[in-house]
This record gives structure tokens, sequence and C-alpha cells, in this order.
């Protein structure tokens, strides 16, 4: 375990500096409420290729543990060149005929899929959070209700697509080869090669096979490396419901697969959700045309370092409540969390007095405890490098404010929500991306520095703005270079709503009628 | 003068998600157990009917001692209540009872007062009633603001009544030798918004201790004179009421609350629907809270009407105990816990009548692993 040691701050009068006083003994606490669901782990999984699980002979496989016990929980499959090949091919095979289905049928599939996830959400809230650190109460009421959301409002668009493409004419996919039509002149793009993030790894294969199955693509997913799990029971609900083979086909492994998927000529499309660093190299690898001539589509949602802009004349503490849900949601492992705060000068100590009280409120620990705010990191790699950032931090001259004391597991990934004062423009935890519950406060002193240091970015992704005076709110919101812009709430997610970056938090946007346009040709 | 009030403002749909959290709270077994003991001990078991007789008060009475009287699936170590709730014309009959049950001091008596609930009643009629309410025996003064001048924008109005009111507290408090704890109703069901609901637990806040510096100033050559009589407390006042608290505090060490008496601002008299709610609590232990800030003062809060059962009063508890966090006071204790923070009686009421016998349901149901009858339960 690596844990820097905190001291607990108490509710301390006006005056106290940084030094915080001794907590005195709770007298009432919450017992350990720990989920006592139990799901079935088998010790193995195969790859899930034309409707059934496959396992490779010779197959290499790698170990998805348990980031708040560093237990392995089972052993999937790195698949392989030959293990892509076949399954972009199982996806190319069925694509006629899944796209050639009367829309209505494709719209029952997917209301299946979303019923059959309703009915399963404890065991799959349970599996997520086992797999990926994150509390129990955020897989329960955040990520699965959304997952099963997300299919049941595409299941909704698939039989309605011409009202999404109103006016829209396709002609280049005309041909001998063409797909069939799932709107009047308008047709799927073909197999999309999809890979995406640990951070939310149901809800996000959610958001890239609802809308390629509601506009009649073919999917192959990779789920990212140390969260596996769910998508590989995802993978069973298809199997469940009755998908046509092939239709969905689910395959496990690191980059190498990610980048074995998203080279092969057979793909037409690629979804990625992730850094912005493999973003490139994805952006590069599939600028080349491919052999038939024709460029795959590319839609890229990566990182971010999105600004929460507090005025003076916010509601105050409810802006501390959505500043603090903005950062350390999901352990701050989200790329729209709110990590750079902008506080207007006049109320700088008030907030982060205030930030500091509310942070010593939340309870860190046992993902798998109901009352649990904040879980474990996902990965040791990805803790070794939010405390490489908090060590910057301070080298740089910022002030590391650890105001939480929760008791720490003894085994596992944690990491203390805490906060940077003092932070400059300039500042490397300023300006990157950390990924983890770590938030920078910045001063402002007008609405126009505001503006350009929240700009100041080389993302754009979410904003946050927070003032009761709706004159400001608009004119500011305009001027946000972000893909959203949250006004006093933050983290709403909605499949109704777009979601997608400018800059280098990427392109393309998903969930809405925008979301629908990616995985259709004309 | 016109009075400038400077609330923040509150914004109601995330004052509504924030309060909503604290309803997701897993409360398991012992902490179950110790929260409704904590619950019960800061009851004002309450009954404020035009049908009240002496005798229907005197069975509360022997209720809020003894909430397990001879009921063999209680554990027998249940705390008092904090405090019976009465109209004035009952005072005399609590003071009588729990005299004899040798509870006096220790259940305080709080009577409502000023018009109670509507307030429309000329203020000297209003100061009267708290004053002879005193003197029959109230420790503690539930009085109404005057919503007609609130909501008419006269802010003035509404604090020169308080803090006559409060005035009036100190000077009978300080004539019958026992510090009056003063806890001002808002009636947030008719203040309707969470700015109004703000805006007037500060006014009331900034009102009762502008009462108290003008009595302390007011008081201090003639306490230099007859010093040693009044019962001496740990800050220094004539009546025990904390006036200054140090704007440094010293939160290392646990803060002992016992010889202190403080004010409370409280949300409902229990006529208006609606009553207490979460939203409301929340925003008002968010006002005392900037008050404890700023100044370093501590104020009660009470939220009353509509917290019927158990599971409800838990809710609020949980709220308590993550905004107002881990302050180390020392309250009256129950079970030699301190909660600390304001949960305790000295900081942390709940106004009901009905929560008592769902909170005595639950803590039998977790003695025994069976649940009473309703019919079971002694009314009162």
């Amino acid at each position: 375990m690596t844990t820097a040691d905190t001291n607990a701050p108490s509710l301390s009068g006006p005056a106290s500096s940084g030094k915080p006083a001794k907590p005195s003994k709770p007298g009432w606490d919450y017992s350990p409420a720990p989920e006592t669901v139990k799901v079935d782990i088998a010790s193995t999984y195969g790859l899930f290729i034309d409707g059934k699980f496959q396992t490779p002979r010779n197959a290499e496989r790698f170990a998805t543990i348990n980031p708040a016990t560093e237990e392995t929980l089972s052993e999937v499959t790195q698949a392989s060149d030959a293990d892509v090949d076949r399954a972009v091919k199982a996806a190319h095979a069925v694509l006629p005929k899944w796209a050639g289905l009367p829309a209505i049928e494709r719209a029952k599939y997917i209301f299946r899929i979303a019923r059959r996830i309703q009915e399963r959400g404890r065991e799959l809230a349970v599996l997520e959070t086992l797999d990926s650190g994150k509390p129990i109460k955020e897989s329960r009421d955040v990520d699965i209700p959304l997952v099963a959301a997300h299919f049941f409002y595409h299941a909704g668009w698939a039989d309605k697509l011409e009202y999404a493409t109103k006016g829209r004419r396709d002609g280049a996919t005309k041909g001998k080869k063409a797909l069939p039509e799932v709107a009047p002149g308008v047709r799927p793009v073909g197999v999309c090669g999809q890979v995406i993030p640990w951070n939310f790894p149901l809800l996000m294969a959610a958001w890239k096979i609802a809308p390629a199955l509601a506009c009649g693509n073919t999917v192959v997913l990779k789920p990212a490396e140390t969260t596996p799990l769910t998508a590989l029971r995802l993978a069973e609900i298809f199997e469940e419901i009755g998908l046509p083979p092939g239709v969905v086909n689910i395959i496990t492994g690191d980059g190498r697969t990610g980048k074995a998927l998203v080279e092969h000529p057979l793909v037409d499309k690629v979804a990625f959700t992730g850094s912005t660093e493999v973003g490139k190299r994805i952006a590069k690898a599939t600028a080349a045309p491919r052999p038939d001539g024709k460029f795959k589509r590319l839609t890229l949602e990566l990182g971010g370092k999105s600004p929460h802009i507090i005025f003076e004349d916010a509601a105050i503490d409810q802006a501390v409540e959505g500043i603090i849900n903005g950062i350390y949601f999901n352990q701050g492992e989200v790329c729209c969390a709110g990590s750079r705060l902008f506080v207007q000068e006049s109320i700088v100590e008030e907030v982060t007095k205030k930030l500091e009280i509310r942070l010593a409120s939340l309870r860190v620990g046992d993902p798998m405890d109901k009352n649990t705010d904040v879980g474990a990191v996902n990965s040791k790699e990805q803790l070794s490098r939010i405390e490489h950032y908090l060590k910057l931090g301070e080298q740089e001259g910022a002030t590391l404010r650890r105001a939480n004391a929760s008791t720490l597991p003894k085994k596992g990934y944690w990491c203390r929500p805490c906060f940077f004062t003092g932070v400059q423009p300039s500042h490397t935890i300023a300006r990157e991306e950390i990924f983890g519950p770590v938030l920078s406060v910045l001063t402002f002193r007008t609405p126009e520095e505001a503006i350009s240091r929240a700009n100041n970015t080389a993302y754009g992704l979410a904003a946050g703005i927070w003032t009761e005076k709706g004159s400001k709110m608009l004119s500011i919101a305009k001027q946000i270079k972000s893909g959203v812009v949250w006004c006093n709430t933050y983290n709403k997610f909605d499949p109704t709503s777009p979601f997608g970056g400018f800059k280098e938090s990427g392109f393309g946007r998903e969930g809405g009628v925008q979301g629908l346009k990616a995985y259709l040709d004309g | 003068m016109l009075r400038q009030v400077h609330s923040p403002r509150v914004d109601a749909v995330m004052a509504a998600e924030r309060a909503a959290t604290f309803t997701k709270r897993s409360i398991k077994k012992s902490s179950k157990m110790a929260g409704l003991r904590l619950a019960l001990s800061t009851l004002d078991l309450t009954t404020l009917e035009g049908k009240d007789t002496p005798e229907k008060v005197r069975s509360l009475c022997v209720k809020a001692v003894n909430p397990g009287t001879g009921q063999s699936d209680l554990p027998d170590n249940l705390p008092s209540v904090a405090a019976v709730c009465v109209y004035p014309s009952m005072v005399k009959f609590c003071k009588e009872t729990l005299e004899e049950l040798g509870a006096l001091g220790r259940v305080k008596i709080a009577s409502v007062a000023t018009g109670f609930p509507s307030g429309q009643y000329p203020l000297d009629v209003r100061l009267e009633d708290t004053r002879k309410a005193i003197h029959d025996g109230a420790d503690e003064i539930d009085m109404v603001i005057n919503r007609g001048a609130f909501l008419s924008g006269k802010y003035d109005v509404v604090a020169d009544e308080i803090r006559d009111v409060k005035a009036t507290c100190l000077r009978e408090g300080a004539a019958v030798g026992r510090p009056i704890a003063l806890k001002v109703i808002l009636e947030t069901g008719e203040l309707e918004t969470l700015d109004n609901v703000r805006r007037a637990s500060d006014l009331a806040i900034v009102a009762m201790e502008e009462a108290k510096r003008a009595f302390a100033g007011d008081g201090a050559t003639k306490r230099r004179s007859d010093e040693g009589k009044a019962p001496a407390t740990s800050n220094g006042s004539p009546n025990g009421t904390h006036i200054n608290g140090s704007p440094t505090l010293d939160t290392s060490k646990p803060r002992n609350l016992g010889t202190s008496t403080f004010d409370f601002i409280k949300t409902s008299t229990g006529k208006v629907t609606p009553a207490a709610t979460m939203p409301v609590t929340l925003v008002m232990l968010e006002a005392v809270r900037d008050w404890y800030l700023q100044t370093g003062q501590l104020v009660g809060v009470k939220p009353a009407g509509g917290i019927r059962t158990a599971k409800q009063s838990l809710h609020y508890l949980v709220m308590v105990k993550e905004t107002l966090g881990s302050l180390p006071t020392v309250g009256t204790s129950v079970d030699d816990q301190h909660p600390g923070g304001w949960l305790t009686p000295e900081l942390w009421r709940f106004g009901a009548s009905a929560l008592a016998n769902d909170i005595l349901r639950q803590i039998s149901w977790l003695h025994t692993g069976k649940y009473r009858a309703q019919y079971d339960v002694t009314e009162a």
C-alpha cells in the first residue's frame, strides 16, 4: 500500500492555518455495510467471437485484479492478431444481415439487452466495483442505470433514424457492395472497432455499442486490460438474449490487441475513448487510406483538464458540493473531471475552507462498503502517476492540502482526495491531466480573466460555471471552448445529451441525435 | 434603521440533491442502535393541541423522563428525551410532574410562546406570553417570527422582535436564576424559498447575538457589584448563556458545553405544511456553520414537524454529522459517548410527537429481534 499519512482537520475556527487539529474519536460512526451479493467469476475467460466464447490454443493470458485488495479475480485472454482478424471477419460477415433486419427487429434486440442489464443490475454493479475499484454506491446508482438508459435510448432510435437524418442523402456508398439502407438514403458505416478505457468500463461499452447497433453496424470491442470483466459479462447477456452471432464481438488484451484492431483493413470505423497520447497514435494509424481507397471513420474522446469557474455571487455551499462531485467522483478518474478550479479572488478563503471541511467528510476505503464515497485507484500504475503529480505540484511551489484522514485498508491502491492551493497557470498540475482525486485551485479577478484562464488549455471537454446571475452564466457559457458546459451543476450524464470534446479532448459526439452521426453513412 | 441582509444565495436544486445523499447512507446494527439512542436523547417530546389537558401533559412528562418504563423488550438504560414541548398554560404541570419524578432540569421544559403558532398578536402580548412561561418554569422558549413582516421585506421589524424576545429571556432568566434558551421558529413552510430560509436564519442568529451583547453591556456594571451571586459559568456571562466564543477556537481540545445554554433556530411550528424538510434543515445547518466559522459561536438547530419515523431521524443525524463535521464538543452524553459536532442535545433537537414511539419500536426490534405492534407502544 502506498499512501502519504495525513492529519484530520476538524471544523475549526476561521483563523486556523494549514495546521490541522487532531481528530476526536467519533462517537457516532457508521458500521461497516458491505454489499453482500456474491457474483460468480470464472477462473479464466476466452474471447467472445461470433456469438460464443472461444479459447485460442496456446493463448497468452493475463490477470485482472481487484485494485482494492490486489487479489486476482480472473485470468483473461490476450487476443492475438489472428484472433482480432477472426473477430473482425465475423463482424464483417454478419453485417449485411444485421443491417438488413427490419429496424424494429434491431430495436427489439437492443431493448432486450437493456432490460437484461436492469435485471442483472446488482450483479453487474458488484462486478464493476470488484474489477475497477469504484465505490459500489456509484456503480449501483450511476454506472449501471446509465448503461441501461443508453441501450433503452438507442433502441428507441433504431426505427426512427429517418428523423435523425433529415436532408442527408448518401451517394458514396451506393453500388454493388453497399449495405442496406437504415433510413432513406442512409446506411450503416460498417464494422466498428471500439477501444474503451477502464474508468467506466461497462458504461463506455454501452456508449459505444448501443448507437452502433441501433444504426445497423456490427462491433468488435476491446475493453481496457485492467477492467475486462463487465464487458465479458455483457457478452454473456448478448448470448442470453440471442443476439445474432458476430454482431458484437468482445476481445480482451493490451495495447497490442487494440493496435491490431484499429489497423485492421476491414474495420470501417474506429471509436476510441482514452488518453490523448494513445488517441494521437490512433489518429495517425487511421490517417492512411485503406487498400480499397476508403478512409476509416474516426471518433476520439480523450483527456481533459476541465475548468470550474466559481463567482462570488454563486450559491457557495452548493457550488462546493458540485466541485467536490466534479473532481472526486470515481476517484477523479473521469475524463471530464473538473480538475481546475478558478475561484474569484474575493471568496478564495471561504471556498478553500469549505472545500477542506467537505473533503474531511468523504469516506475513503473499501469500495464494496455502501457508505464509501471514494474507492481504490484503478491500478498501481495509475496510483504512481497520481503520486508523481502530487510530488511535482509541491516541487513547483503549490501547497498540497490533504484534508481527509480516512483510515485506509492495508492492501490496495489508495489516494486520499486532496487539493492544491497557490497553483499558478504555468504549473504542470494546472496543465496536465492527473486522472486522480487531485484538484488545483487557481484564482481570477474578472469574468474576462476567468474565460481566458479557463480556455488556456490544450483540452476542451467540459466546464462548470457557478453563479446565481443568469445573464452572466449564459454569456460565459458561450465563450468557454468545451464540448459540455454545466451551469450550477456538474457531471450530469444523459443518453439524450451529446458528449465530446474540442482540441486535444478529441472529436465526434456520443449520445443524443449528434451521437448517431458517427455511425451512419450519408 | 433599515436592516441590510447579505445572506448567501441558495441553489434549491443542488441543495435538494445534496440532502438526498444523506438518505443513502446505510446505518445498521450498532451504529443504528447508537443513532436511535442519540435521536431519542435529542428529542423535544411535543404536544401542542387545543385539546391538551394537564393529565395529557403529565403522561407526556412521565414518558419523557423514562421512555422505556417497565417494558421488558427495551434496554433498561434508555436515555431521557431532551425536553418536553408544550403550550404556555401547560408549563406549570410539566414543572410539577418533572419535580415529582426528580427530573427537573434534566429534562427541560420548552414552551412555545409569542402567540404561537401565528404570532399575529400585539408585541406586548407576545412578550408577556414569554415572561409568564419563564416564570411558570420554562427552560426554553420556542418563539415564532413575524412572517408577515419578513415577506413584506420589513427585516428590521422581524429582527427587532427577535431581539425583544431574546432580551426578555435574558432578563427574566436572570430574575428566575436559570439560563433560558431561545428557539426561533422560522416557519419555513411559509417562507417557501431556500433563499428566504437562509436569510431568516442569518437574521435570527444576528438578532439574538445583538440582544446578548446589549444585555451583557447593560449588566456589566451591575454584575461587578453582585459578583458571586449569579451562577458562575464558563464564560462568565450572567445567565450562563454563551456570549463570546473566541474567534480563534482551539479545536484540538474537546470543548465542554455542559455549563452553557445555546439558542436555536427551528424550522416549523408543525402547524403548516410542509414542516421540516431535509433541504431546509441543511440550509439552516449551513447558516449556523458559517456563523461558527465567522465568530466561533455556537447556535443549535431544531427541525420540527413531519419527522415521524426512526429512519427519517437517522437521515437527519447523518446530515448533521456530515455537514457540521467533527467539532470535538462534549455535550450531554449518551452512553458516555460524545459524538461531537452538533450531535448533542445542547445543539441539536428533533421537535416531534410520533417519532418517539417509532424510535422505541426500532430499538425494541434491534434489542429482541421482534417488532411490537403499534397498539403495544405506550401513548403520549
